[in-house]
């Protein structure tokens, strides 16, 4: 009898040993590894756009632009300005680190909700939390000391809240479609979504949610304060705002977050609308508890999120930025009356045919 | 006596004036005054401008130019005319060339010379590069300013086959000090005007690009139209010029309306492209088809270079003869002009430079008034400073 059989056998890891590993692999290994998998991409799809030659050029096929990049941060001064709130400015990036990494915990990435927490109200929890950053912006925007960095905290968070409303609109419609809040529902509702006649698969949302999409992806581009969105962090005017002070670490750890959050709500949106961790393949599509999607599941994902970053960040490359008061009218008399509209469509068709 | 009691509807409506006004006090905030600058990306130099804002906007705002200051009108005093050159190449750094041709031009007119064809040919050519150099850049750096960065990255891309062109030349990238008087330094290189060509095509696929990118984009038009208006005699008494003044409707190109002698535009079918608006995206537009003009005068000068010499006689040792001369030129930036008083000395008694881009700025107290602080970035950028140009 082998002794590490029976061990494993009767390994039956009490609450808060299971609750440490998925804090080590969702909170750390998870997000770290796509982070820097994604970034290289991103910085090979930003250089193939911008015409930059750093990510193609720097090292065997450009990849050590991403070392270079963060050895430069690594080694400057870290530098605190006489008047800030050291406290408040030292914790700032690490809220708005957290509040993206909290994100990802949430997020279903196979049939069994091991990969990721099984919040019965989901959507609700990933809305609250990305809003969390917010707070961060505020912090790091109030503590610097700085004018413009003050400009900034309050531009980001009159941004952030004015694009809530239209964020949680159009994630309402899926939410009606799915009949639930919890986000492996809404997968497998996706999975089971035979829309205008059956036509052998299953269809993502984004079928009939094809404006809420849209908004939504707006409401993303300015959660993340991404040009267009940009105003919080514009650096020809009010010289990238909330982080102006920071440098070196925290630089970075504000880097990183940007990217981490851009990732994490391309989940989000790909768990929403494109159908998350499923996809419909042969002999698979109706066998929703097949060992494989432990497999497919994560990479189905991860390519799901890649492409819809690939969005966020082609439309940050091409347009130039709105002005404060534009951007919220385009809230206002846009995104929110569209989502509004589609809402109703959405529960009345749901009515009608179901 | 009898008091005068208003009526109901008096006083109704005095009380509402009252809480109206009770209202915008409440509203009022104590103001905030704001440095832009002397360092900020928006200066792309060292231009500072106080500005005092009530929440964003604009209450009033004021250029502070004069932490580059150099001191060249100074220095002109004791350098020779030679040296003089390649001093004032400094003034507008990303168009060098076509500082030099209207102090060459004043001493010239003193020396009372000419440059034979072939070198005004050259000369002029050289100077539409040099505009093309800026105007590229420009139209890049526009997008940094108004939140679009990718055109930047083109911008310094395509100004590369252009400035590739110069320094085939002339031998310097930026300050080229090509210049002299009576004629050129050197004859073109071999093959240069079939490679100049290719580098103009580029050019002109730089502007449709950038048309694409940024200035056809409606986020961009919403930005930029209707903001920072300057109406044609506000632009006259400031003394705007360039694209400045002729995005505010006036048809003013000096180019075309006679400025000194020694430059080949005549020889030339071209358009002087004026703007009826005057405002932000004015100023952009007739930029972007300011390079297709240069472009083509480019081309069609390639075609058309004279055969002959470079140099007209000159003595060896430049030394111009008493009197005062100025000569300006329609420059990358405006009207460039240079007044040169001689003494008949190795050196000039006294150069006064008139650079477009001090005259530019000027306007800015009185364009940016009750505008928010984005727009303040966006007239900057569309007004088109270059730090050496102010400063001198």
């Amino acid at each position: 009898m082998s002794t590490v059989a029976t061990i494993l056998g009767e390994l039956t890891p009490a609450y808060w040993q299971s609750t440490l590993l998925r804090v080590l692999i969702i909170g750390i290994l998870v997000p770290t590894g796509a982070l820097i998998l994604a970034i290289v991409f991103l910085f090979k799809v930003m250089a193939w756009m911008q015409s930059r030659l750093g990510p193609y050029e720097a090292g065997p096929k450009g990849l050590l632009q991403l070392v270079a990049e963060v050895g430069k941060w690594l080694q400057k001064e870290d530098l605190i300005p006489r008047g800030a709130d050291r406290i408040v400015f030292k914790a700032a990036p690490f809220v708005i680190l957290a509040s993206t990494f909290v994100l990802y915990a949430a997020i279903p990435s196979g049939p069994d909700p091991a990969f990721a927490a099984n919040v019965p109200t989901g959507v609700y929890f990933i809305l609250a939390v990305s809003s969390l950053s917010v707070i961060g912006v505020l912090m790091a925007g109030w503590a610097s000391s700085n004018k413009y960095a003050l400009i900034g905290g309050i531009r980001a968070a009159g941004q952030l809240i004015a694009y809530e409303l239209p964020m949680v609109l159009a994630a309402v419609g899926v939410v009606i479609l799915a009949r639930s809040l919890n986000l492996q529902d809404i997968v497998t509702a996706q999975a089971q979504f035979h829309v205008l006649g059956d036509f052998g698969i299953a269809l993502p949302f984004i079928v009939v949610q094809l404006p809420l999409f849209v908004v939504f992806m707006a409401a993303v581009q300015a959660e993340l304060t991404q040009a267009p969105f940009d105003m919080p962090i514009a650096e020809s005017e009010i010289v990238a705002g909330y982080q102006i002070e920071y440098s070196g670490f925290r630089f970075l750890v504000f880097f990183l977050a940007e990217f981490a959050t851009a990732f994490g709500f391309a989940a989000i949106v790909s768990t929403l609308f494109l159908g998350g961790w499923y996809l419909p393949i042969p002999g698979l599509a109706d066998d929703l508890q097949s060992g494989w999607w432990y497999v497919l599941g994560p990479i189905i994902l991860f390519t799901k999120v890649m492409i819809v970053s690939f969005i966020v960040f082609w439309v940050r490359f091409t347009y130039p930025r709105f002005r404060e008061d534009q951007l919220q009218k385009f809230a206002w008399k846009w995104l929110i009356p569209i989502s509004l509209a589609w809402i109703t469509l959405t529960s009345v068709a749901v009515v009608v045919w179901q | 006596m009898t008091a005068v009691v208003p009526d109901a509807e008096q006083r109704a409506y005095v009380a509402a004036q009252a809480a109206d006004a009770r209202v915008n006090v409440e509203f009022e905030s104590e103001g905030m005054t704001l440095n832009i600058g002397p360092q900020h990306p928006a200066t792309h130099g060292t231009l500072r401008i106080v500005a005092k804002l009530d929440g964003e906007q604009v209450v009033s705002c004021e250029p502070v130019p004069g932490y580059m200051h150099r001191g060249y009108e100074k220095l002109t005093e004791v350098r020779t005319y030679p040296q003089i050159n390649t001093l004032v190449n400094r003034l507008d750094w990303v168009g060098s060339f076509a500082n030099e041709v209207p102090f060459i031009l004043a001493a010239e007119k003193l020396m009372d010379v000419e440059a034979p064809p072939r070198a005004q040919h050259i000369r002029t050519i050289l100077f539409e590069m040099s505009r093309l150099a800026n105007i590229v850049l420009f139209l890049g750096d526009l997008g940094a300013q108004m939140g679009g960065v990718t055109a930047v990255f083109y911008g310094f891309r395509d100004r590369e086959f252009v400035l590739n062109q110069i320094e085939a030349v002339t031998g310097g990238r930026f300050h080229p000090n090509f210049d002299r008087i009576g004629g050129i330094k050197d004859d073109l290189p071999k093959g240069w005007i079939a490679e100049t060509k290719v580098a103009m095509q580029k050019v002109r696929e730089f502007c449709d690009e950038v048309e694409d990118l940024l200035i056809g984009n409606e986020i961009f038009k919403m930005r930029a139209r209707g903001v920072g208006v300057i109406p044609a005699d506000v632009a006259l008494s400031y003394g705007l010029s360039g694209a400045n003044l002729r995005a505010s409707g006036v048809d003013y190109d000096i180019r075309r309306d006679g400025g000194a002698p020694g430059l080949a535009y005549d020889k030339v079918d071209w358009k002087v492209i004026t703007h009826v608006d005057g405002d932000c995206f004015a100023r952009c537009w007739v930029r972007l088809q300011e390079v297709r003009e240069s472009v083509k005068i480019c081309e069609q000068l390639l075609d058309t270079i004279p055969a002959g010499p470079i140099m007209a006689k000159v003595p060896r040792i430049i030394k111009v003869p008493e009197g005062e001369a100025y000569a300006e030129t329609e420059n990358p930036l405006g009207i460039m002009g240079y007044y040169v008083a001689s003494k008949g000395d190795l050196t000039p008694f006294r150069v006064k430079i008139r650079t477009p881009s001090f005259n530019n700025i000027s306007v800015v107290p009185w364009v940016a008034k009750g505008v928010y602080v984005p727009d303040v970035i966006t007239i900057l950028a569309s007004l088109y400073f270059i730090l050496g140009d102010i400063d001198k």
